[in-house]
């Protein structure tokens, strides 16, 4: 077997799968039907200081090879995540990290203060680039500015190990990883949803209540590897893989592109046990090609 | 405990144009599934179909460890569903969401049903029976095509139809139908309710009618979803608590708990 650990500025995996925030709810919701404490960590649903309500249906279409969302960061608040959520998932035995989003620094800074009082949060992810509110998300995340700014704002007030989740729908994604890298980010995951749309013309109206949302699943996977790799080699801290994954080959090709880690998101609404499966797929495949770890592969593109 | 695996195909029957019955069973026992419940099979071998599709749960055998699914052909995914074989096996994630109210020894439930969605009402009809209650169905089709599997829900309790273009029972829809009506036997009476399954706005004129006549009312809705578990809020649905999923929180819903404009 071998070795699959991976550490993420101090974050300790078992394996270098995780699953993609807005894509697994709060790993409870998972538990009957996946070995939770197999995955290598749970990126929770996105959290903000204040409740929020989402955008209204319909949110959801399906595309070829993928779907659109634009959910809109539907949550109860991190205060409802501390006290009602939280304890149910602190006993949970894999990494449990949360996933915060705001409309401005301070509230993302906020936000990510009270995560850091959290014993069983190890790391959180920021949500610079949710592509489906009209305030912050992406709007951060496609200038180096706004960028930089929520980064600054939350590395002074969170401790624990920080990811910062980066968008596609920018000119130069290293550039913005660069950027975000300089103001303190432990780690960058990329990539978010990529914005798009689709039109039922019948009806002449657009799938989605806001016009547009992001899309997700198989069709993204060449962008985000290239991505990937366009990233790893701008910055020196880890790069986490995501878009489209829903194999171990995939991963692998995201591994070599030069993530130390990946995230899968849209398969766990196909297979629910995909974490798992991609994770235990990852060490057959190296082991089958004589590896004895990621460090094999990661990067070799 | 919600399960994912392979089902066994163990009948495939077109009870119609344009429908197929699945009948699927487990080396295991089935889970206890409340009727109302529904599944989300994976298509294998249909491109453009890359989510599962949630599809209602229409009956369960006990007896001989079955659930049945009783398809409507709409899209490429459904069509695939149509070509399988006995022997074949399904991926199933199952059983998801709430389900209908349980019923009380002696109580009168209306079941009303449009379209497809008379499915689940089979699997309730047995269920309310089996505790004493007294289903009655009254079920809408476009014609009598689409009314399905009559002489089964006629074991439950009694069966009466309208059909759009008068092929069969009442002509009109279930809102026209006497069982409905100014005089009907039902209207407030105390002991009686209604449970609701299908399209939109016939769901939404039943509910009209029993919040005039102060029935309660209980509909099923199907809003498009993803993941089938509450976790992506694709499916989510105005509430008097805000947009809840309807495939954990629902699929069956109180009219009350609706921000229905009716």
């Amino acid at each position: 077997m071998a070795d699959i650990k991976v550490n993420i500025a101090g974050l300790q995996m078992q394996n270098p799968v995780m699953t993609a925030s807005g894509t697994f709810g709060y790993g409870i919701e998972f538990a009957d039907l996946v070995d939770l404490s197999k995955i290598g960590g749970i990126i929770m649903k996105g959290t903000t200081l204040q409740p929020r309500e989402g955008n209204d249906y319909p949110r959801m279409a399906e595309t070829a090879s993928g779907m659109l969302n634009c959910v809109g960061l539907q949550n109860k608040g991190v205060d409802y995540f501390c006290s009602h959520i939280y304890p149910q998932v602190k006993d949970i035995k894999t990494n449990m990290i949360v996933n915060v989003s705001g409309n401005s620094p301070e509230t993302y800074a906020e936000c990510a203060a009270r995560i850091n009082e959290l014993d069983a949060i190890p790391a959180i992810e920021l949500n610079i680039s949710c592509p489906n509110v009209k305030q912050g998300g992406m709007a951060f995340g496609v200038t180096c500015e706004g960028a930089s700014q929520v980064v600054r704002a939350v590395r002074e007030v969170y401790k624990k190990t920080l990811i910062v989740k980066l968008s596609p729908n920018v000119t130069s994604i290293a550039d913005i990883a660069r950027a975000v890298e300089d103001s303190g980010a432990d780690a960058v995951s990329l990539i978010n949803t990529l914005m798009g749309m689709s039109i039922d013309i019948e009806r002449r109206k657009s799938r989605l209540s806001i016009g547009t949302g992001g899309l997700s699943g198989p069709a993204v996977k060449p962008v985000a590897v290239r991505c990937v790799w366009q990233v790893a080699k701008a910055v020196g801290i880890p790069v986490i893989g995501l878009g489209g994954i829903m194999t171990a080959e995939d991963a692998i090709e995201f591994i070599m592109a030069g993530a130390s880690a990946i995230e899968i998101g849209t398969a766990n609404f196909i297979d629910p046990a995909i974490s798992v499966k991609v994770a235990d797929g990852i060490n057959q495949w190296l082991d089958r090609h004589g590896c004895s770890s990621l460090a094999d592969i990661r990067g070799v593109i | 405990m919600k399960y994912c695996k392979d089902l066994k195909i163990v009948g495939v029957e077109y009870p119609s144009d344009g429908y197929v019955l699945l009948k699927l069973t487990d080396k295991e026992q089935l889970p206890a599934i409340n009727a109302g419940q529904f599944v989300e099979i994976k298509v294998e071998g249909s491109p453009s179909t890359f989510l599962r599709r949630p599809i209602s749960i229409h009956f369960v055998d006990v007896e001989n460890n079955q659930m049945w699914l009783l398809i409507q052909l709409v899209g490429e995914g459904t069509r695939k569903l149509a070509q399988l074989h006995e022997g074949d096996s399904l991926n199933v994630l199952f059983p998801l969401g709430n389900g209908f109210t349980k019923g009380t020894e002696g109580e009168k439930v209306l079941l009303v049903g449009g379209g497809v969605g008379i499915a689940p009402l089979l699997d309730y009809g047995r269920q309310l029976k089996e505790c004493g209650a007294c289903p009655t169905f009254l079920l809408g089709g476009r014609s009598s095509r689409n009314l399905l599997q009559l002489d089964e829900f006629k074991k439950y309790g009694e069966v009466f139809v309208t059909t759009e273009d008068g092929s069969m029972g009442d002509k009109g829809f279930v809102t026209n139908s006497s069982l409905l009506g100014e005089s009907s036997q039902y209207v407030k009476n105390k002991d009686f309710r209604i449970s609701c399954c299908g399209p939109k706005p016939m769901m939404m004129a039943v509910a009209k009618y029993a919040k005039q006549n102060e029935i309660p009312c209980e509909v099923s809705l199907e809003n498009m979803m993803a993941c089938g578990l509450g976790a992506c809020l694709c499916c989510v649905e105005k509430t008097v608590k805000g947009n809840v999923c309807v495939c954990k929180e629902g699929p069956v819903f109180n009219i009350n708990e609706l921000t229905w404009q009716i």
